[in-house]
């Protein structure tokens, strides 16, 4: 039986290494300076990179970081200070994590009805407002455990020095515990950073480079969704590489923020 | 700040309020039997679900798809996770526990799309060339394994590759609950003589059993809606077959494969319809693994140490 | 019918901490033996040494030779077979909380793969009228929780479950130490019915409880046994002045 559990161990690990291993023997050899640097190239034409997808996907996220960020952060802070112990703080809590579990396809329904609909064209706009709403619930959550981790010694020498509540909370409690903060909205960002579905009718992609938030955008998880489907080769090898640099940023923020946290959120704290 | 708590809730109404009122075009045509019709076409007589020029919608090929594809998910995901989870925490030597339970995580960061592209360029053609063809000569006499398609694409890889992208949830989980057991139960099953794999079974999954199912109802309610990867590997076809190896469609899928290009209203609010129930359906089932979960991580332990 | 048990130059250790140093002594048969000493002493970890329970834990090793009966527990036998005719009864009651009161009982049986239905009923009731649990619970066998007794009736279901398989010899460590003194003093009287048909030896913090239960007693102190004697001679005139001073409480 000890054989299965080690044998379920590698038939997990596998696929893990399969992926990796893929995206680094196929993209790595497309990754030139032309990637970064060139938007696609017209079809059947051979050069060119995902530049406009690296540049609107930074622009989405910054989008929905504005939106995520903010009101994460804030709900965050009510749960942990403001509204700790009541029912209607478990109601949010409990509301939160289930708004987590809707699938990404539907926030994107709800961004298209709220955004596309009324300005009648697909937008930047659009994309950031469904990733938005995907990164609340993550950012609360995780600022109210940042928030909670903080010792109530603290708030105490605060509001004994007669600094009002609200003041306190936030110049003190808050700053002891924005290394975990920023922490959890590192989390969130790398878990929208790449989403697909919620762009598809949103931001709707864009084949060229643009900087205007009202039109459609290009965005790098989703340039990859169709160069993957398309029947060219050349594309086939952009995805590939673009693959590699989002797995490469994913990777990258999910280590910093294991490492953060494994040494120690607080060490301001104590 | 209580605006930002409660903006969740508003956000949460918005989402509902929105997709109620987008699919009502359907919701009043069809009513219930959206979700089970069954239409003719008048040229060929065969079986017809989804028609956008002539305005037929029916969401049973996509509840259908969702279902197959889930349930094969869960089946070949269930065991590994329980299998890893009590590798690592019950027999995985020290120094190996903390890199592979990193591994472990990172598949859980890995996004859809990316897993979307190995499927289509590894998982299928493995599929193609090497599973489906044993699957037909094994299994062939099941009915569920028949060798009409011949592009690797169809339930089968959709549920590999669903399996593979909920595992690390289902692992994780079951590892937290199993670290809630108290060591005394472990101890105890041991003092009457089981062997390491009897206390495992007797003293710590018996205990968690109730986590372990709750987690593995986060996992379903994570694949129910998943989307890329699915889309790119299960042939969006909005067809019922009995064969597992057939190509399909899911809820999550045919939203986002039409939605962009929708050929009129109607066929928006069939989709905004199918988003509806895919809603209703994921809070459902997220809400039920939340509170098993709860019961068993957080709420009052029974009296036993 | 219990055994003897025969220990010969016991050594164990925690990682580098020496915890039981030098250990010899005859544990008789269908006797109540009590091993008392300071905390940190050392006798429950002799106790887990006895049923090889102390090498689960990593870092604990064992050198030296314990026999129960002919068996050498080390060198002859699994620590699985061991245990099987070695029960345990921890300081903490630790049933079941997901089986019922006869699935707790039936417990180590099922384990050893006892199927008949029909046996299984006639140890369960045995055992339970042997930890005199029966008549609390007779009625409740199936639709009660282990976990929903009380304190002193889970611990005599653990003593329950651990008679059922019909063990030699029965290890207590503090068993009574968690309880009121009315399920103390019936655990007590339990004892004293069942030394007749086991070798038990218990662990106890409680000098009166060894006074009461035991007819030999063992004294620890720092890893070592100072002194090991019958429970008269140790209490009323013990031969080694560190005993003295903890009978008579000048430490301890």
């Amino acid at each position: 039986m000890t054989g299965l559990a080690i044998l379920a161990t590698v038939i997990v690990i596998v696929p893990l290494i399969a992926i990796f291993g893929y995206l680094i023997y196929k993209g790595a050899s497309s990754l030139n300076f032309a990637f970064f640097t060139k938007s696609p190239a017209p079809v059947g034409e051979l050069g060119g990179g995902m530049a406009n997808a690296i540049l609107g996907s930074a622009i989405v996220l910054a989008l929905a970081s504005a939106i995520g960020v903010p009101i994460g952060i804030g709900g965050g802070i009510y749960l942990a200070e403001f509204g700790r112990g009541t029912k209607l703080a478990a109601a949010i809590r409990f509301t939160a994590d289930v708004l987590n579990g809707v699938p990404s396809i539907v926030m994107g329904l709800a961004a298209y009805a709220l955004i596309v609909v009324p300005m009648k064209h697909f937008s930047a706009y659009a994309g950031g407002v469904a990733l938005g709403f995907m990164m609340i619930p993550t950012v609360c959550r995780t600022s109210e455990e940042m928030l909670l981790m903080v010792p109530n010694a603290i708030r105490e020498a605060a509001l004994g020095l007669g600094v009002p509540n609200w003041r306190s909370v936030l110049s003190i409690t808050v700053k002891t515990a924005s290394p975990g903060i920023i922490t959890g909205c590192m989390l969130a960002f790398a878990r929208v950073a790449g989403e697909t579905a919620p762009l598809v009718f949103t931001a709707l992609g864009n084949q060229f480079w643009s900087t205007n938030l009202n039109q459609p955008i290009a965005a790098l998880p989703l340039q990859i969704y169709v160069y993957a489907l398309s029947p060219y080769d050349d594309w086939h090898r952009l995805a590939w590489a673009g693959s590699l640099v989002l797995i490469v940023l994913i990777v990258f923020a999910v280590s910093l923020v294991r490492y953060v946290t494994s040494r120690g959120v607080l060490k301001g704290a104590s | 700040m209580l605006l930002c708590g409660l903006s969740i809730f508003v956000i949460v109404g918005l989402i509902a309020f929105e997709l109620v009122v987008r699919s009502q075009l359907t919701l009043h045509k069809f009513g219930f039997a959206f979700f089970y019709q069954v239409f003719t076409d008048p040229q060929t007589n065969l079986k017809l679900f989804w028609d956008p020029v002539n305005e037929q919608f029916s969401a049973r090929p996509f509840i259908y798809g969702t279902l197959v594809s889930s349930f094969l998910a869960l089946l070949l995901a269930v065991p590994l996770a329980i299998g890893v989870a009590v590798f690592l925490t019950e027999m995985c030597p020290r120094v190996l526990r903390g890199p592979l339970a990193f591994l472990t995580e990172l598949l859980a960061a890995i996004p859809s799309v990316i897993y979307g592209l190995w499927a289509v360029f590894v998982l299928v053609p493995l599929l193609r060339d090497y599973v489906n063809p044993l699957l037909v000569k094994t299994l062939g006499w099941s009915g569920l394994f028949s060798d009409d398609n011949p592009t690797g694409l169809g339930y089968v890889a959709a549920g590999v590759i669903l399996a593979i992208m909920i595992l690390p949830i289902i692992s994780s989980l079951t590892r937290e609950v199993m670290s809630t057991v108290p060591h005394s139960q472990r101890e105890a099953v041991l003092a009457l003589g089981a062997t390491r794999w009897e206390m495992i079974r007797m003293g710590v999954l018996r205990n968690a059993r109730i986590g372990i199912v709750g987690s593995v109802i986060l996992g379903l309610g994570r694949a129910l809606g998943e989307t890329m990867a699915v889309a790119m590997v299960i042939g969006d076809a909005p067809e019922i077959h009995r064969s597992l190896l057939s190509n399909g469609s899911t809820m999550a899928t045919v939203i986002a494969n039409e939605y962009a290009e929708a050929v009129g209203d109607m066929h928006l609010s069939a989709l905004t319809e199918i988003g509806l129930a895919l809603f209703v359906v994921t809070i459902f089932v997220n809400a039920l693994a939340q509170v098993l979960i709860w019961a068993v991580t957080r709420g009052t332990p029974s009296q036993v140490h | 019918m219990g055994v003897g048990i025969e220990v010969v130059n016991l050594n164990a250790w925690y990682g580098t901490n020496h915890t039981l140093q030098d250990i010899n002594l005859n544990i008789p048969a269908n006797h109540a033996t009590a091993l008392i000493g300071p905390s940190g002493c050392g006798k429950s970890t002799f106790v887990r040494c006895i049923n090889r329970m102390h090498e689960t834990n990593p870092i604990g090793r064992v050198t030296g030779s314990i026999k129960i009966g002919d068996l050498d527990v080390y060198k002859d036998a699994k620590p699985v077979q061991i245990r099987r005719r070695v029960g345990m009864v921890f300081q903490r009651p630790n049933p079941f909380p997901t089986m019922s009161i006869y699935d707790n009982v039936a417990a180590g049986l099922k384990l050893n793969g006892y199927t008949n239905r029909r046996s299984l009923d006639e140890i369960v009731e045995k055992s339970l009228k042997n930890s005199a649990l029966w008549g609390e619970v007779k009625d409740d066998l199936k639709k009660k929780s282990g976990a929903s007794l009380s304190g002193g009736q889970q611990q005599r279901l653990c003593i329950a479950r651990a008679l059922a398989v019909d063990p030699e010899v029965l290890l207590m460590d503090e068993p009574a130490s968690a309880l009121d003194p009315v399920s103390t003093s019936k655990i007590e009287d339990l004892i004293f019915q069942l030394k007749t048909q086991y070798t038990i030896v218990i662990v106890t913090h409680n000098m009166q409880q060894a006074a009461r239960v035991a007819e030999k007693t063992g004294f620890f102190l720092n890893g070592r046994m100072v002194e090991f004697d019958s429970t008269h001679k140790i209490f009323t005139n013990p031969s080694d002045k560190r005993t003295e001073d903890y009978i008579t409480g000048r430490f301890g």
